[in-house]
């Protein structure tokens, strides 16, 4: 176990490019529109893909009739179910299949699919489609699902509510003993909105069958080429030596695309129609048929003594999964597991259920089950200071895990520095003049500052990577991993440089191809960066090897007084005359000794296993945790107390990202996250009304424009390295999204006094909280 | 199904003769006919931006645009915005003000800042924010988007 071992000094890297914010090699052909994403590729032949969704909420589905269909000119397939293999498919509970099956579990779920020789004529088709349904009572909410009598959404898996997908259980210490000890409790239900991620490029993927060989080649947008192989395999009964798939330009994802999307219907169609098939989502479908963040209700209890030592949580936590179980098994294991937070709470008792509804399913999105955890759990803490009478950043410090210190469940915190996080929070925000100063700036405005730490994962799982010396010196990196607008390219090229002394000029960074890429998981979980760059520089680490071994024989010199320089150099330690290039090496290699020079690198980020004798666990699926990351965030609103809309003015942004590999990338995300943050505490939810989504659309769904966010949002990147990241780097993309609806809730509650303890805070909510507020023998809402 | 018209646009400056369904809009016409990729479809309905292209010299939304109505008008698409191989101001700032992810909404971006800075070459950063108020960009939080473009009228 890698968490025993006395930790390797993190390695320095060779030249500058390590550090530096250079441009993303992929940004120019971005602005000139020349990128190309899946949507944009055509192939001779090429059919348009159309999806019909369910009309109603739960039902069986009676008979199809699909002739009139068929017979409308220009339409080469149709298909339902019954043409599709018997195969459920979902990464932890084999739940779902391509085209209900039997019944519909969500309005809007895939019903039957079309491909036509162009999309008027699809869309024309799938209206020609008849389909006999018996309408069933519908599970609407998480308390309906859970009614001993509730309709029942998929067949019973063994004990326990037949709706409830996901059940976990976590105790550590003596909760029931220790409440008595407590000076001061707080006690509350939070709610969180099912928030989507309206990545601006709907899921779209183009599918071709070689009618030589049938073999299958996919390009799609996705975070992870290899999942998309292997759960089209899965779903279509096909091997996956007969699966190809190659990801374009990914049009943002964030979690969205981490399963599989439209991929394996697009497949049946083509071979179903005999030509390629591209099948774009319109954004209306997308919305209505892809996923969701899982809304949440969460039950927290929180006490502390008179000191600001926290003693005790109690957490009961609803996870709503929609129709399918998707993520959310994982999702529920992540929540269960962040819901203590980023505190040392010695008696803690968590229960969380994953809970099926008639509606769209729940999966994975940034932050995935924390920040519905984390928006419950800081704002919790904030009025616990409050009941202490004691400054909010104060309290988090005394209760900040230390490195050494112990997750819940017992994983080491292996560099521990919130507190760090927080102290600079405090700094940069001027927090104490800003929260001190009067809340009334103008009639009718009141403003506030709040804070949220973060506690977050980054790595997990398994990564691999392939180092090709070129015969000029150059080199080819190869991995499987998706760069989905984040930068990682950018950042893994810089990684390969930094490791080998080369510029970016002097690196071949490949896309994902499963045919010539070795695998990676996922975009996913924060691991890019810090996996793939794991393994990046493992790679490296041995081509320096195999350089240096024909080194030492051009040179006549023993490899141990050899070193890398800039540029592509291997030299002699005191002799800078001495050297001879990676190009000579490599020529060497090719023609005189040794071979080729190529090396490769694998890793599975080591899973910390629970320690059952400390914490109690019940339900957990098993999933690799990571390696911990911490941030502190800090934002400053401004209350219209007529309307109710809340104006975020300023954030401060303190995140530790152990080695800024490119500055402006990691600060691009550490913003984009929190604008998203800022969304989800203020304006985007889907909407359901009688089990119909009522706003399947951007303008229904409000994502945050440019007017509705500060220009003034301040990344500020601690740099402590630790790890087995690239030179100590740690993961960042998730985090930012975790703590802003906390720090914006937090800062309301400043501004005003009110309080909310459901996001997102519309108008609406605010002034009804406010009026709570003015009124406080009313109870609180 | 409605019969075709023929019609003549003006698209970077080159004369492209069309017969296409009259309902199909500028933006289909632009991606489907013409081939010319680089104006994206978000959401088709009006509300994302992507498709933002100029017509003589102001923002337009394409996928609500009918082409049939954009005869003799100088309509300018992302492809046109280089000059001789040259990135175009806003177009070189996004890029080194490290503004660009996913890129899905740069193309309109880019058209909306080009559109803005024609018509006030050195705008606060508030009229920049402004004038992308119909862009979303679901990645970057805006900032440095918005940075980027005031820069290059001289704005920090």
């Amino acid at each position: 176990m890698s968490h025993d071992a006395k930790p390797k000094p993190v390695p320095v890297p060779v030249g500058e490019v390590v550090g530096q914010s250079v441009p993303k090699p992929d940004a120019r052909e971005k602005v000139t529109g020349r990128a190309l994403y899946t949507d944009d590729l055509v192939l001779p032949g090429m059919l348009h893909g159309a999806l019909l969704g369910s009309p109603h909420p739960h039902a069986r589905i009676l008979a199809y009739d699909t002739s009139r269909a068929k017979a409308l000119p220009g339409v080469r397939a149709v298909l339902t179910a019954e043409d599709l293999p018997p195969v459920d498919i979902g990464p932890v509970i084999k739940d779902q299949p391509l085209l209900a099956r039997g019944k519909v579990r969500y309005a809007g779920e895939p019903v039957a699919a079309v491909a036509a020789v162009d999309l008027p004529t699809a869309r024309r088709a799938l209206e020609l489609i008849d389909i006999r349904y018996e309408v069933l009572p519908a599970a609407l909410d998480v308390d309906a699902a859970l009614r001993p009598d509730a309709p029942v959404i998929h067949a019973p898996r063994g004990e326990g509510h037949p709706n409830v997908a996901t059940h976990i259980r976590l105790v550590e210490g003596e909760p029931d003993k220790v409440w008595a000890r407590c000076d001061a409790i707080i006690e509350d239900v939070y709610e969180t909105p099912a928030q989507q991620h309206v990545y601006l490029e709907p899921c779209t993927t183009l599918a071709a069958v070689d009618p030589d060989t049938g073999r299958i080649t996919i390009h799609t947008s996705t975070q992870t080429a290899f999942r998309v192989q292997a759960i089209t395999a899965e779903a279509l009964a096909v091997p996956m030596s007969r699966i190809r798939v190659q990801v374009p330009r990914v049009g943002g994802a964030f979690g969205g695309k981490v399963e599989s999307t439209n991929q394996p219907i697009t497949v049946a169609l083509a071979k179903a129609a005999g030509a390629p098939v591209r099948l774009t989502f319109s954004r209306t479908d997308d919305m209505r048929m892809m996923r969701s963040r899982h809304g949440a209700r969460i039950y927290m209890r929180t006490g502390a003594t008179r000191d600001g030592r926290i003693l005790a949580r109690q957490v009961r936590i609803h996870y709503d999964t929609g129709a399918y179980a998707d993520d959310g098994p994982f999702v529920a294991a992540i929540g269960s597991y962040f819901s203590r937070g980023p505190y040392r709470i010695p008696h803690v008792d968590v229960e969380c259920w994953s809970v099926y509804t008639n509606k769209l399913r729940a999966g994975a999105f940034r932050g995935f089950g924390n920040p519905q955890v984390h928006f419950a759990s800081e704002i919790q803490v904030d009025r616990l200071a409050e009941a202490l009478g004691m400054d909010p950043i104060e309290l988090r410090l005394r209760n900040a895990l230390e490195t050494g210190e112990k997750w819940l469940g017992g994983a080491p915190v292996e560099s521990g520095t919130l507190r760090a996080c927080l102290e600079k929070a405090r700094e940069v925000s001027d927090w104490h003049r800003r929260r001190e100063r009067p809340s009334t700036t103008s009639p009718g405005k009141r403003r506030g500052l709040g804070i949220a730490a973060v506690g977050h994962v980054s790595a997990l799982l398994g990564s691999s990577a392939t180092v090709r010396l070129n015969e000029d010196g150059t080199v080819n990196v190869s991995t499987g991993a998706v760069d989905t607008g984040q930068g990682s390219d950018t950042a893994l090229a810089q990684v390969a440089a930094g490791a080998l002394g080369l510029s970016l000029e002097q690196i071949n960074f490949s896309r994902p191809d499963t045919d010539t890429s070795p695998y990676d998981w996922c975009t996913g979980g924060t691991r890019t960066t810090f996996t793939v760059g794991h393994v990046i520089t493992e790679a490296c680490e041995q081509v320096r090897e195999q350089l240096f071994e024909h080194a030492s024989a051009i040179l006549e010199r023993p490899v141990k007084q050899l070193e890398l320089r800039p540029g592509g150099v291997v030299g002699v330690r005191g002799e800078p005359g001495l050297s001879t290039t990676f190009g000579a090496i490599s020529g060497y290699a090719l023609y005189v000794a040794g071979g080729p020079i190529i090396a490769s690198s694998r890793w599975l980020f080591p899973a910390w296993q629970l320690d059952t004798r400390r914490t109690k666990v019940e339900g957990l699926p098993s999933m690799g945790n990571g390696f911990f990351v911490f941030a502190a965030q800090v934002a400053e609103v401004e209350v219209d107390e007529v309307t109710g809309k809340v104006d975020v003015l300023e954030a401060w942004c303190v995140h530790d990202v152990g080695r800024a590999l490119n500055p402006a990338a990691a600060a691009g995300q550490v913003q984009g996250g929190f604008v998203q943050g800022l969304g989800y505490a203020l304006t985007e939810e889907l909407v359901w009304k009688d089990g119909h989504l009522v706003n399947p659309s951007m303008s229904g769904y409000k994502v945050p424009g440019a007017l509705d966010v500060p220009v003034a949002i301040h990344p500020v990147l601690l740099e402590r390295a630790f790890g087995p990241g690239p030179f100590g780097a740690k993961g960042v993309a998730e985090v930012g999204v975790v703590g802003a609806a906390p720090a914006i809730i937090n800062a309301i509650r400043h501004a005003t006094g009110a309080r909310l303890n459901q996001i997102p805070a519309t108008g609406e909510r605010v002034l009804r909280a406010l009026l709570a507020h003015e009124a406080p023998a009313t109870k609180d809402g | 199904m409605s019969d075709k018209v023929s019609l003549s646009l003006t698209i970077n400056g080159a004369q492209h003769a069309l017969t296409v369904a009259p309902e199909r809009t500028l933006l289909d016409v632009l991606r489907e006919e013409l081939r010319m990729t680089g104006t994206r479809r978000g959401c088709d309905a009006g509300d994302c931006g992507a498709c933002t292209v100029l017509v003589d010299g102001l923002p337009m939304l394409s996928c609500l645009s009918l082409p049939a109505r954009l005869g003799g008008r100088d309509i300018r698409t992302i492809e046109g915005v280089e000059s001789g191989g040259e990135l175009h101001p806003v177009q070189r700032a996004l890029v080194q003000h490290g503004a660009v992810q996913c890129g899905f909404c740069m193309s309109g971006i880019v058209l909306a800042a080009k559109a803005l800075l024609a018509r006030n070459p050195s705008p606060t950063l508030d009229e920049v924010r402004h004038a992308l108020g119909s862009n979303v960009c679901r990645c970057s939080g805006y900032a440095r988007v918005v940075e980027a473009i005031a820069s290059v009228g001289g704005r920090p």
